[in-house]
């Protein structure tokens, strides 16, 4: 019966994560990712690991939701009206991910895997949090300081007041038609060849 | 029998976030096959934790890991990405060709 359920979560995982690159919506292809992990944390929930299952889930739905928004600002098909294909260098790609694919198949099938499975009566999620709390500490307040440190990059990556001016500063739109006009904000000035001394 | 399924599973998750990294030309979409692979890795921790490994605490803390690397690659992706767009206008990867000389 959990037999039955993982391989049909599985299948369920496979399939929305190969819809990803196949609608013809980003934010489609984003709730797809997202119904993959759902997914994923499913398996998780039945293959006694309710915790990572659950915070999986959770997890997901808001980094998809931020995905999302990221999706609005930066798609060129926003509606998903016409198909979609964005796709370069793609029967390498095709190669590569079959390959890879195959080989982590023919992996599994070849080799012999061990059968230890979980005591259902352990108690898997206090035993991780005395493992967080306990040996592994110093791994975990890595994590968090590693998490921090990636807060700052972030901020100070994407923010667009740099060290040394604007980010955007000599930054130009990409044409119409190539070699053309901006299409949107035109850039300003002539990129440092004038300098006038009055504004600023 | 169970743990054939689960990475059998994992190893498809792989193979398409591979291909999805490697085709799409969107820096967005080729995120998501970065996520897409992760998902893959987080499946196959999963099924190795609780099949093969008798429940040691350990394997939880592996895929907790994978989460934590999973919020620190899509927070610094998008950083770049909205860097880049600042910077040159571009959300394709063909458009940071310059980048190569």
């Amino acid at each position: 019966m959990t037999d039955l359920l993982v391989a049909l979560l599985a299948a369920f995982a496979v399939w929305t994560g190969w819809r990803v690159f196949r609608v013809d919506s980003m934010v489609r292809a984003s709730f797809s990712l997202m119904l993959s992990f759902v997914a994923v944390g499913g398996i998780g929930v039945l293959l006694s690991a309710p915790y990572i299952g659950i915070a999986t889930v959770f997890m997901m739905a808001v980094e998809m939701m931020v995905m999302a928004i990221f999706m609005v600002m930066f798609m060129m098909n926003p509606a998903g009206l016409n198909p979609m294909s964005m796709v370069h260098q793609h029967r390498i790609s095709i190669g590569a991910g079959l390959l890879a694919a195959l080989a982590l198949g023919a992996a599994v099938l070849l080799s012999p895997l061990p059968s230890n499975p979980v005591l259902s009566e352990a108690d898997v999620v206090a035993e991780l949090g005395h493992e967080l709390l306990g040996p592994s500490m110093l791994i975990f307040e890595t994590a968090g300081v590693a998490l921090l440190a990636t807060m700052l990059g972030a901020v100070i990556l994407s923010s667009r007041q740099g060290r040394f001016g604007n980010s955007d500063e000599g930054s130009r739109p990409p044409g119409l038609t190539p070699e053309g006009e901006p299409a949107g904000r035109k850039p300003e000035g002539g990129g440092g060849h004038h300098h006038h001394g009055g504004h600023g | 029998m169970t743990l054939s399924i689960v990475l059998l599973g994992a190893a498809a998750l792989i193979g398409i976030g591979l291909y999805g990294a490697l085709s799409q030309q969107s820096f967005v979409m080729l995120m998501m096959g970065l996520e897409l692979m992760l998902n893959g890795a987080l499946l196959a921790i999963i099924g190795f934790w609780s099949l093969a490994l008798g429940g040691m605490p350990e394997g939880q803390l592996l895929a907790i890991l994978v989460m934590a690397v999973m919020a620190i690659e899509m927070a610094i992706g998008f950083a770049l990405i909205v860097a880049v767009y600042r910077k040159r206008q571009a959300d394709m990867t063909e458009s940071i060709g310059t980048l190569k000389q």
